[in-house]
């Protein structure tokens, strides 16, 4: 128990090193990223040039700057960006982080009810036109460019249809802090939500199906009819329990990828200033410091991520929880 | 059936049949087939039928619809018709979905964006296959510290979301291009997107292949070859690679859907394909201020993205039927 | 011990007749099971046996109404306690199912879903058709896993099934197929999966049932032993057909059909002079839709001819070679004597034109002076298709 512990905490700090110093090299090693033009200003002196480079240690050689970077981020926490001078980067992080939790578990919460229930209806209606054409739907889901679509339901939220009843409480792009205004924060989410969710809705769905209808054939189901039980029983509490086992590893990861800034796409769109967001304007600004942080924020998100997925792992299959 | 012919037929030939007879799957691949063919005749359309050049900006030309002369740019919808904007879908052959916000025309743009998009996507799924199988096969098959130095750096891969890591090299890479030793790729070429892409997504494609060669490496007729004293590259070649193809084949067409969507991304970011060449992504990107006034410029190539996506995905979901791959798949499991 | 057993004259618990079984495939319906017919009297053990592919497994899931592909045929009848079980409404089917009949399967390690306790999945099953508390399900629940002989009830019902044995699932499998004192436990090979001396003491308990529970069992299996040792009554199946119906002792001492012959020759002999080869029977069944018009097994028969290949032979009764005197009378008498008179008196069963033509099959467990006196012709015919080794057999056969 000890050792797997451990091993997975090497395991960990092995991945968060990888990555930060992967990142590193790329964004120090790439010509024309060098951060000291930028910092000092166009056309600053070569005697301007120098002072930059000796007091933010571009001098100095790529480990110990690394070091330097990694003590500034995560001990003292005071890691300042190039570009925008001053500016700390832990509290901006800190404050796009709800935005982008806000988003993407109201996406989550509503693609994984709607996903069970297509997938299990679409299950225990296996071969009629309501599977086909749930699953046709999810298919549509899965195939739809999620900025695109985050584009249309604006111009239909926003603009075509904002007039009517239907869309008139919609209010304008932006977020809303939760705790400032409950209502405001629910309302200017609510089409973001439903713009992210569609696509994890066609993947788990589908998922979900392929699986129950792939169980429907062992035997432990087979038994479970035999013993009487009825159809709807047998689904849910054979069926569906045991499926949750991949359920629940596919959906960690994915959940862990979207707060750590993979929903940047709907993020932009929508103009929800999320650590998405904050890591893309950090990417085009080459704000080293910047993206170091982010990266690393979304890596300890995906690392924990796992890690919750293992505990559930252990909660949900019996067979895991012995092999350790 | 059985009795006029003696020799049964052959795993791919029978799945080839089975592929036949999936009707979805049939008209998914028309689909396919008529939608690339009409972008690999863009220019036969932007000479012959529009009569525009969709490269170059129009801001102040004009157009004959029917006998009418009318200008490119009209006044805008707006009470106080201030300010111009594109002319909306026409009905006629020029400008058929109306122009962009520098007067070129969409229809004929689409047509040559969908050349590079459909390009880009299948490069990037058959370059990222190639890589997933000699990534998965060496981790799979060989085992030993070839698979923990790649399955430590597929998790390094899986840590940060896919878009941002494309993101990132597409960001070092746009501004200067690429140069590894002696080979060049200047900023502006597509292989940069193709192969961004293909690197992304190895660890997506790699997973399941080394999952498979994990599972065969253990199957008796290898184990059997192994003591018969067969060399490893041999067994590599001639046991495990005919039977990880199918595996191959069914994420062929899910990768390159997987790709589009990638690509449209990234150049809706603009960091993918730069201008002047177009994709499905940067039209989407140059619609997007026309969202409110011209959706047609915005809304026309994601409905192109959405019918190959969706394509796509039946064709493989036709695939891995006729190959019984998810079943073979779950035994091994 | 069969002939004392079966009572005077109630309705017996299960009959089916005429079942039939076809599968739509491309357009064609696949006969997998076709006109099979049997008895299952209260408290009797019937062995259904027959190589895979056979229809035996399919047989047992028509009854328990459990096939629903799309499409299927189900015909004949299947009265149980005299309901029809064919055609009966799923509603009914789940009062029936695991209540009245009961069903146990081949593999221990897959029958449980993983991820649920043993105690909990046979809870499920007694609250499922009785109103019980969780308390009072679980304290049945310990007494069936006791009486199964399961050691420390309370805790196994607690394990999860990967973390059982495969003969200690096999009796929660039992347990759980018991919970509701059923009338008819169907296990459908349910030894084949275990160990050796495991198989043996699950089959000890399966026959211990009737006496404890007073259930009836149909067991499916592939293993002429099993049946030997465990059956009442037992039922030959080959290519989806009945090919011979008896009491156990009758038909494994006088087999009526070259099929069940050859099967019982290509068990070894325990003692006697040591066969060079275990005869083998030559090819292979056919497959549903090539099956011939005649009998079934006449391509792979030595004893075929013109006769077998027209028409399926029907079952016709036939007398072991003891009362050989009377054989010839049982055969042709048919009015008088009423086919339950017959079954009465256990009567033998064979799908074959050799009885009626008045050719026995050579008795299996006379001595090998005697078996020598037999019919010499068929001892000729014989050796031609391997199965000549049965001479040498002298003495008991194994079981």
């Amino acid at each position: 128990m000890m050792i797997a512990l451990l091993r997975r905490l090497g395991q960990t700090v092995f991945v968060l090193f990888g990555i930060s110093a992967l990142v590193f090299l790329v964004f120090f090693a790439t010509p024309g990223a060098d951060p000291t033009a930028r910092i000092a200003g166009r056309n600053a002196s070569p005697q301007t040039m120098e002072k930059v480079r000796q007091e933010y240690g571009f001098d100095r050689p790529l480990p110990v700057q690394y070091a330097t970077m990694m003590k500034k981020l995560f001990i003292t926490q005071d890691l300042a960006s190039y570009v925008d001078r001053g500016e700390l980067v832990v509290p901006e992080i800190a404050r796009a982080a709800p935005v982008t939790v806000s988003l993407v578990c109201g996406a989550a919460v509503i693609w994984v009810v709607l996903s069970i229930a297509m997938g299990t209806l679409a299950a225990a209606l296996k071969g009629t036109w309501t599977d086909r054409s749930l699953m046709m739907l999810g298919l549509v889901g899965i195939s739809m460019p999620v900025f695109w679509l985050g584009q249309v339901a604006n111009l239909i939220t926003q603009s075509r249809y904002h007039d009517t009843w239907l869309f008139s409480w919609v209010p304008g792009l932006g977020y809303v802090p939760l705790t400032e205004n409950p209502w405001g924060w629910f309302k200017a989410l609510v089409i973001p939500w439903i713009v992210l969710a569609v696509m994890f809705i066609g993947i788990y769905s589908r998922v979900l199906r392929a699986d129950l209808v792939a169980l429907s054939g062992e035997d432990f189901m087979r038994t479970a009819r035999a013993k009487g039980l009825s159809p709807t029983r047998i689904l849910l509490r054979h069926g569906l329990r045991t499926s949750m086992i991949t359920f629940v590893s596919l959906f960690g990861l994915d959940f862990a990828q979207l707060v750590g800034g993979g929903a940047l796409l709907t993020e932009v769109v929508f103009g929800l200033p999320g650590v998405g967001r904050l890591t893309y304007q950090a990417l085009t600004n080459l704000d080293l410091p910047l993206i170091m942080a982010t990266v690393m924020y979304s890596a300890v998100f995906v690392v924990l991520a796992n890690a919750v997925v293992d505990v559930l792992y252990l909660f949900l299959d019996p067979r895991v929880r012995d092999a350790r | 059936m059985t009795a006029e012919a003696p020799p049964p037929p052959g795993p791919w030939r029978q799945a080839l049949r089975g592929l036949l007879r999936n009707r979805a799957a049939m008209v998914a691949f028309a689909v396919l087939a008529l939608i690339t063919l009409s972008c690999a005749l863009a220019p036969l359309y932007a000479r012959d039928i529009a009569r525009t050049d969709p490269f170059t900006s129009n801001v102040a030309g004009s157009i004959l619809l029917g006998r009418h002369e009318v200008d490119i740019m009209q006044p805008n919808d707006n009470p106080l018709h201030l300010g111009l904007s594109p002319i909306g879908p026409t009905g006629h052959a020029a400008y058929l979905l109306g122009a962009d916000s520098q007067g070129r025309d969409v229809a004929a743009r689409l047509l040559y964006g969908g050349r590079n998009s459909l390009l880009i996507a299948a490069c990037a799924a058959v370059l990222c296959l190639l890589l997933a199988a000699a990534a998965g096969i060496a981790a799979g098959f060989f085992g030993g510290l070839v698979d923990v130095i790649l399955s430590r750096l597929m998790d390094i891969m899986w840590a940060v979301p896919v878009y941002l890591f494309a993101i990132s090299l597409s960001i070092v890479t746009v501004s200067q291009g690429l140069k590894l030793g002696p080979f060049v790729v200047e900023a502006d070429s597509l292989l940069i997107p193709i192969v961004i892409i293909a690197l992304v997504y190895v660890p997506y494609a790699a997973r399941p292949i080394r999952g498979r060669v994990l599972a065969l490496r253990q199957a008796e007729f290898v184990t059997a070859a192994r003591c018969l004293g067969v060399p490893r590259w041999r067994i590599v070649l001639f046991d495990i690679l005919p039977n990880v193809t199918t595996t191959l084949v069914v994420l062929g067409p899910l990768l390159m859907a997987l790709s589009l969507l990638a690509e449209s991304a990234l150049s809706f970011l603009s960091i993918g394909v730069q201008a002047p060449a177009a994709s499905w992504g940067t039209i989407i990107q140059d619609g997007e201020g026309l969202i409110y006034t011209r959706p047609m410029v915005a809304i026309a190539p994601g409905l192109a993205i959405v019918l190959v996506v969706l394509a796509l995905n039946i064709l493989g979901d036709g695939l891995r039927d006729a190959l019984d791959v998810r079943d073979s798949a779950r035994r091994s499991s | 011990m069969p002939a004392e057993t079966i009572p005077m004259l109630p309705a017996p618990l299960l009959e089916v007749r005429d079942l039939c079984v076809s599968f739509p495939s491309r357009g064609r319906m696949i006969p997998i099971v076709e006109h099979v017919s049997f008895t299952l009297g209260e408290r009797d053990i019937l062995g259904l046996v027959g190589e895979s592919g056979s229809g035996k497994s399919v047989t047992a899931m028509a009854l328990m109404g459990l096939i629903d592909s799309p499409g299927v045929q189900i015909t004949g009848s299947a009265l149980f306690r005299g309901q029809e079980l064919v055609g009966l409404a799923q509603k009914q089917l789940l009062r029936l199912r695991g209540s009245e009949i009961a069903m146990i399967f081949q593999d221990p390690m897959t029958a449980f879903t993983p991820v649920y306790t043993i105690g909990w999945q046979i809870d499920e099953q007694i609250r499922a058709h009785e109103r019980l508390s969780r308390k009072q399900a679980r304290a049945r629940t310990v007494e069936l896993l006791a009486d199964m002989g399961v050691p420390d009830p309370a805790r196994t019902a607690d394990r999860y099934p990967h973390q059982l044995s495969g003969g200690l699932r096999q009796r929660a499998m039992i347990a759980m197929a018991l919970s509701c004192n059923p009338s008819l436990l169907i296990a459908d090979e349910p030894t084949t999966a275990l160990d050796v001396t495991v198989q043996a003491q699950i089959l000890d308990l399966i026959r211990s049932l009737r006496s404890t529970y007073g259930s009836s069992v149909l067991l499916i299996t592939h293993d002429m032993g099993v049946v030997a040792e465990t059956c009442d009554t037992t039922l030959v199946l080959y290519s989806g057909r009945v090919a011979e119906t008896g009491p156990t002792d009758a038909l494994f001492a006088h087999p009526g059909h070259p099929y069940t012959a050859a099967l019982l020759a290509s068990i070894p002999p325990l003692d006697g002079p040591r066969p060079h080869r275990l005869p083998a029977i030559a090819g292979a069944p056919p497959a549903p839709l090539e099956r011939p018009a005649g009998c079934a097994f006449a391509p792979r028969c030595s004893y075929a001819h013109e006769t077998c290949r027209d028409a399926p032979p029907p079952l016709v009764p036939l007398v072991p070679a003891g009362q050989a005197g009377q054989a010839g009378q049982a055969g042709q008498n048919t009015g008088a004597q009423s086919a339950a008179n017959i079954q009465q008196q256990s009567a033998q069963f064979a799908a074959c034109v050799l009885p009626a033509e008045g050719t026995l099959l050579l008795p299996r467990l006379l001595e090998a002076d005697t078996a020598m006196s037999s019919p010499g012709g068929i001892i000729l015919g014989l050796s031609d298709q391997g199965i000549q080794p049965m001479l040498s057999s002298a003495g008991e056969p194994p079981l």
